[in-house]
């Protein structure tokens, strides 16, 4: 058995050692970092809510009460759907397409001076001072926005201050605040998959599309744009993911009345105590977040080894 | 259609580098132009100035007697073929060829149909569906200046499209080139660092060197009767022999140099005096082996130091007693037999086939 596994090219091509050691960190990755904890929450998600000790007893069996209160709301109630938890859900996936789309239109531009425009030393400094304010953690960033949001807050204090607005504008209460905080969240993770795309165009191409007689906008939609695809799918994938599954930002900005949906997640998990109904919201937030991109995917004809190139 | 091609008083400079220094040519209609000249020599800063990527920073670039000073270049009616050839690798053939329509919003069947046209012209029909990547380096090229003629521009502009392919291609594709020049008639504007490829296509040449002019004129009289030092050794090869002028007669000159007395035509642009330093120059294939009867005003005594044989010429190196190299042709055809390395014979060549100039640095240097 030793024999056979250590005469693999893979083992001959690394070295006994380095194969080894690959083998264990990918297992262990794969194993207790993916395959666990995921199968532990969807087993979890099947089961009745049950306190530790009556686990394993008669109280604790398969079920799927938690996916029909998601659709159904609770047995006793009068509504014939859970209107208020899949509205979370319908508003969440629908806000960050809004904020994924935002996104892409705020960074492409930007992304497409640094890559083809700027001089090297002005990308440098673009692009450091795009990550710097990332140093510090989402959660704080938040809070920065609130200050700047709140009805008291730096922007409604100066607008008024010189007489522009009588009445301070209700950005916390209207999810303004919320919608830019999530938008400036994952920033980064739009620009950087658009920068790498948009870099290794040849600027002879843009250059002959131009020499061709095309404008500047149809250089863009016919040259950069189509090469630049992977990277747009790859970045919208990843903010549209970690959007959805934002948590520090809502906490921070959303207006009191409105709830995200991995708020409710969590309000299932620690304010309500209800593991098994918090996993099953969690694994619905995940497959349909899952089938949604490779819906995306399928539409601009993009293949997932392009994406995480 | 096609449009003369003025640059006047341009210059083109880079912080206080000038890229191109006081360039003033005239490409006349339906000329096939080249500008020939090591790399860096501004050649492409030039051709960047007619197609409009590159703003003069000081003189004109007159296309059809207009100004073009502050049209960008799609505006002009120049079409620039790119060293890489930049065809667009996510389109058609056909896409690629019909870019230029698409952008001005000809309609799809009228795109077609000129794609088709442009294919048949390269000699590509119905491969207009391929993609890119699916042609060979010749066709790549040829889709090239299919797409940059559907515009239908005046002046047709090529940066060293052909550096790319190998030698047997090369030569076909100057042919083809020329061949679609006479038949679309348009202005080739052409650059490139090979002078065979200068000489074989072009109506007219223009040496560079070092962001200036050198030398404008037909390929046979930059080859016979170079101005400067520098294209007697760019354009072709050529034997400096470097001494003084000892002696005029009429429009020849006689040179001392340190192994004997040589007598060269001098250029009417550039006539010496008794003492000047001077450079005479003789052509490899202008030394010959002299036979019985042959009478040469000019002898040369060399040593043969080695032998290359390059299938219809033979080459040999030699030195001059001042230590000073020579190389010499022979047409394959010749009998050189009795020559060998270390033997010492005399060349002969004719006063009308070697130049003088005045001294100044080669391009060999």
């Amino acid at each position: 058995m030793n024999n056979f596994l250590f005469t693999q090219p893979f083992f001959k091509k690394n070295g006994k050692a380095v194969a080894i050691y690959f083998l264990v960190a990918i297992i262990f990755w794969f194993v207790f970092l993916v395959i666990i904890p995921q199968f532990y929450m969807l087993d979890l998600s099947f089961r009745t809510n049950v306190p530790p000790l009556a686990r394993g007893g008669p109280e604790d069996y398969y079920t799927f009460e938690h996916y029909s209160h998601f659709i159904f709301g609770s047995k006793t109630a009068t509504d014939a759907f859970n209107f208020v938890d899949l509205g979370v859900f319908g508003r969440t996936i629908f806000v960050s397409m809004l904020v994924t789309i935002a996104n892409l239109l705020f960074c492409y531009p930007i992304a497409f001076y640094i890559a083809k425009i700027a001089n090297p030393s002005t990308a440098r400094l673009l692009i450091v001072s795009l990550i710097i304010p990332f140093w510090i953690n989402e959660l704080l960033r938040s809070f920065a926005l609130r200050i700047l949001f709140a009805n008291e807050g730096v922007i409604n204090n100066f607008l008024t201050g010189i007489g522009i607005l009588d009445q301070g504008i209700l950005f916390i209460t209207y999810d303004i605040g919320l919608y830019t905080g999530l938008i400036y969240a994952y920033i980064l993770l739009m620009m950087f998959p658009l920068y790498n795309a948009i870099e290794s165009l040849d600027i002879n191409q843009i250059e002959a599309a131009k020499d061709l007689g095309s404008s500047s906008f149809r250089t863009h939609w016919r040259i950069v744009i189509p090469h630049a695809q992977p990277g747009i799918v790859s970045g919208c994938t990843m903010v549209f993911m970690l959007t959805v599954g934002a948590l520090a930002t809502p906490v921070v900005l959303s207006s009191p009345n409105t709830l995200w949906f991995p708020q409710l997640i969590y309000q299932w998990f620690n304010m309500n105590d209800n593991w098994s109904r918090g996993s099953a919201y969690s694994i619905i937030l995940l497959i349909v977040s899952v089938i949604f991109v490779l819906t995306m995917m399928r539409i601009f004809k993009v293949r997932i080894g392009e994406i995480i190139k | 259609m096609s449009a003369d091609v003025e640059l006047s008083d341009v210059s083109v400079t880079f912080g206080s580098f000038y890229a191109a220094k006081n360039v003033n040519v005239k490409v006349n209609g339906g000329e096939f132009f080249s500008f020939l000249g090591p790399s860096g020599c501004g050649k492409t800063t030039l051709l960047r100035a007619i197609s409009g990527f590159q703003e003069p920073s000081e003189g004109k670039v007159l296309i059809d007697n207009k100004d073009m000073s502050g049209i960008g270049p799609n505006k002009r009616p120049t079409a620039l073929i790119f060293q890489n050839l930049a065809l667009f690798p996510l389109m058609s053939v056909s896409e690629n060829i019909a870019f230029s329509l698409e952008v001005r919003g000809v309609s799809k069947e009228e795109r077609k149909k000129r794609a088709d046209e442009l294919l048949e012209l390269i000699a590509l029909e119905g491969q207009g569906d391929k993609k890119v990547h699916q042609l060979s380096g010749g066709q790549k090229q040829r889709v090239a200046i299919a797409r940059a003629l559907a515009v239908e521009p005046k002046v047709l502009l090529l940066d060293e499209p052909l550096s790319a392919l190998d030698l047997k291609l090369r030569q076909r594709m100057r042919t083809e080139l020329r061949e679609i020049q006479k038949r679309v008639n348009i202005t080739f504007i052409y650059i490139t660092h090979d002078q065979g490829e200068a000489l074989t296509m072009s109506d007219r040449i223009a040496v560079m060197n070092e962001g200036e002019l050198e030398q404008i004129g037909k390929c046979d009289e930059v080859y016979n009767n170079p101005l400067t030092p520098f294209v007697a050794t760019f354009v072709g090869e050529n034997n400096p022999l470097y001494g003084k002028v000892t002696g005029i007669d009429g429009d020849k000159a006689q040179i001392e140099t340190a192994d004997g007395q040589y007598l060269a035509m001098m250029n009417e642009s550039k006539k010496l005096n008794i003492g000047d330093e001077s450079i005479a120059f003789v052509r490899p294939e202008s030394l010959f082996i002299p036979r019985d009867g042959d009478n040469f005003d000019n002898k040369i005594n060399v040593n043969i130091e080695s032998f290359e044989f390059e299938g219809n010429l033979k080459n040999f190196y030699a030195r001059l007693q001042s230590g000073a190299k020579i190389k010499f042709s022979v047409p394959n055809a010749i009998d050189t037999s009795t020559i060998s390395s270390g033997s010492s014979i005399a060349l002969g060549f004719d006063s009308s086939k070697s130049v003088i100039l005045p001294k100044a640095s080669l391009a060999i240097d």
